[in-house]
């Protein structure tokens, strides 16, 4: 049989009960890795020797009595190659980081393994996760498993197709504006990106830090939960960690959602959204209302404006946080220079990609003296009123529900040319990074050239058990 | 927006980045296209609405001053592209 196919939880417990060991299970993953991923590109790094000693410590461990009631404990897991692995190159897809080895580790990652994780290897991405496509990277382009003439989605792309291809019974993604759900909305996988402190961004190389949020993805809710259990909680080492513990979100998997109270923004159903997409999301909102829900659409208040806000303030922090990469401490350095600035200069037009350029110079200008009040000031605003419409969302409703994405994944190469097209693939997630709330991305069908569609479930902060639950049940209507 | 020669040349030093004659062209294009669609925002009024950067009410944290790093020089000069001595080496800066 096939264990790759399997759920994490599901290996997780086999290796328990000693039908399976962690040798076998990291073996069967590698193998299905080394023979299919030339189609795919879903990893930069694969780790085959580090998780192979790693495999025979987890079954030491195991057989000592470790772990006893860590459900993940020997299954491997894939991490995006933003996360810092301590002496595993750490790329974010860039040329100006491809020789990086990191003498720390990310704190998810120390969880991961306190918890019995073995990492099978590091994932492609949109090169330092500015991208809603995995094209953009240094590393070449990811592609869509359910479909190899599509995007794959991004930035968090080689890590849903690693989930969707059985080359990972889980990963580790990014969101900064939808890298993690919008991804798995493109490749029928689950994705979670958790309330903002929740998860340490200590180890995450920063693109924007006030948005940025690591997650799961994997191939079911419960997968998801096991996870974000495992990477959360206070990290001192994150200055915006919230102080907060006992999670528990696998306890938030029951098939009930008896009088929870659901909104669709109008605004999410209308102009720009794919038909099929349309359907699907409101056939998926009536198996809710069948099972006890109320369902009814509202106004969301400046929702229309969260593209543009989210774009002027994750490009003035981009270009503040890559600032650091400048060729003397780390990484890709020119060859040809004269003097301190030239090294500057040119180790960084040579390293960057084009989109990473154009980013940073969007977020000089919207910076420079002059334009700051206009467009970096102004967003600040537009994320203070989009932040209450929600807030007054929360008052009525337990949870938001809408498309996660505007359309299925659009075929390879057909964004690239229009970065303002690639921008609005973002339009139903990035409010949720501006205002730090959790949100989910289920799958809920698929269009009629079989790509798949995902329904994202926004929450309030720290409500997180609302929308787990919520997806779970919607899961089992498809079951 | 119209983007001007001067006004790329200018972001581009603020970012240190050297663009080529056709980057240029193309960065003229794009960023006239992208700051047009963010000043959409301005079709919102905002008057007396508070810039907010965070979005949970912040506190300062404050912790006792206790070294915890170790001596660890050799693993962060590790991915130096150029060191000497256990230090960084930089290009001359003054002639």
């Amino acid at each position: 049989m096939d264990i790759t196919t399997l759920s994490a939880l599901k290996v997780g417990k086999k290796i328990k009960q000693k039908e399976l060991s962690v040798t076998e299970a990291v073996k069967a993953q590698l193998d299905k890795i080394k023979s299919q991923d030339a189609s795919y590109n879903c990893y930069i790094s694969l780790l085959e020797e580090e998780a192979l000693s790693q495999a025979i410590e987890v079954q030491k461990r195991l057989e000592a009595g470790e772990w006893k009631e860590s459900p993940l404990a020997g299954v491997p897991v894939a991490v995006k190659d933003n996360i810092c692995t301590k002496g595993v190159k750490t790329t974010c897809a860039s040329k100006i980081l491809h020789n990086f080895v990191p003498p720390y580790e990310a704190t998810v990652i120390e969880r991961l393994k306190a918890a019995g994780a073995v990492i099978i290897g590091k994932t492609n991405m949109d090169e330092f996760a500015m991208g809603s496509t995995t094209e953009t990277s240094f590393f070449g382009v990811t592609k869509n498993p359910r479909n190899t003439a599509h995007v794959p989605g991004g930035s968090s792309g080689g890590s849903a197709a690693a989930v969707a291809a059985d080359e990972a019974f889980y990963a580790l993604g990014s969101d900064t504006g939808g890298s993690i759900r919008q991804p798995s909305a493109f490749c029928g996988v689950t994705g979670i990106k958790p309330t903002y402190g929740t998860v340490s961004r200590y180890g995450l190389v920063a693109y924007a830090s006030s948005l940025d949020q690591i997650g799961p993805i994997g191939k079911d809710v419960a997968d998801c939960a096991a996870a974000l259990d495992i990477i959360s909680g206070y990290d001192r080492k994150d200055s915006t960690s919230v102080k907060k513990d006992n999670y528990d979100y696998s306890k938030a998997l029951v098939d009930d959602v008896k009088g929870m109270r659901i909104g669709i923004p109008r605004g999410y159903l209308g102009k720009g959204l794919d038909d099929e997409v349309r359907v699907s999301i409101l056939a998926a909102a009536k198996e809710l209302e069948k099972k006890g829900a109320t369902v009814e659409e509202f106004d969301l208040e400046a929702i229309d404006y969260a593209i543009p806000a989210y774009y002027v303030i994750a490009s003035a922090e981009a270009s503040s946080n890559l600032s650091r990469y400048d060729g003397i401490k780390y990484g890709f350095r020119t060859e040809a220079f004269e003097g301190l600035q030239e090294v500057y200069k040119q180790t960084r037009s040579e390293g960057f990609g084009m989109e990473v350029k154009r980013r940073m110079m969007i977020g000089a200008f919207v910076l420079s003296s002059g334009y700051y009040d206009a467009y970096y000031n102004k967003a600040l605003k537009v994320k203070a009123l989009i932040k209450q419409g929600f807030d007054k969302a929360f008052e009525k409703y337990d949870i938001i529900l809408g498309p996660t994405a505007p359309s299925t994944a659009p075929k390879l190469s057909e964004s690239l040319s229009d970065p303002l097209k690639m921008y609005l693939d973002d339009i139903y997630t990035v409010s949720v990074n501006l205002t730090g709330l959790p949100a989910i991305s289920v799958p809920c069908g698929n269009d009629s050239a079989g790509l798949p569609i995902g329904m994202q479930l926004i929450g309030r902060h720290f409500g997180e058990k609302d929308i787990i639950r919520a997806a779970y049940s919607f899961e089992r209507t498809k079951a | 927006m119209e983007i001007t020669d001067s006004t790329i040349d200018y972001v581009a030093a603020l970012a240190k980045l050297e663009l080529s004659s056709e980057e240029k062209e193309k960065a003229k294009k794009d960023l006239g296209s992208i700051l047009d669609y963010m000043a959409t925002m301005n079709e919102l009024d905002t008057d007396g609405i508070e810039p907010m950067s965070h979005v949970f009410p912040i506190r300062n944290v404050f912790r006792e001053d206790v070294v915890t790093n170790q001596n660890n020089r050799e693993a962060l000069l590790q991915n130096a592209p150029e060191k000497k001595d256990g230090c960084f080496k930089v290009p001359k800066t003054v002639e």
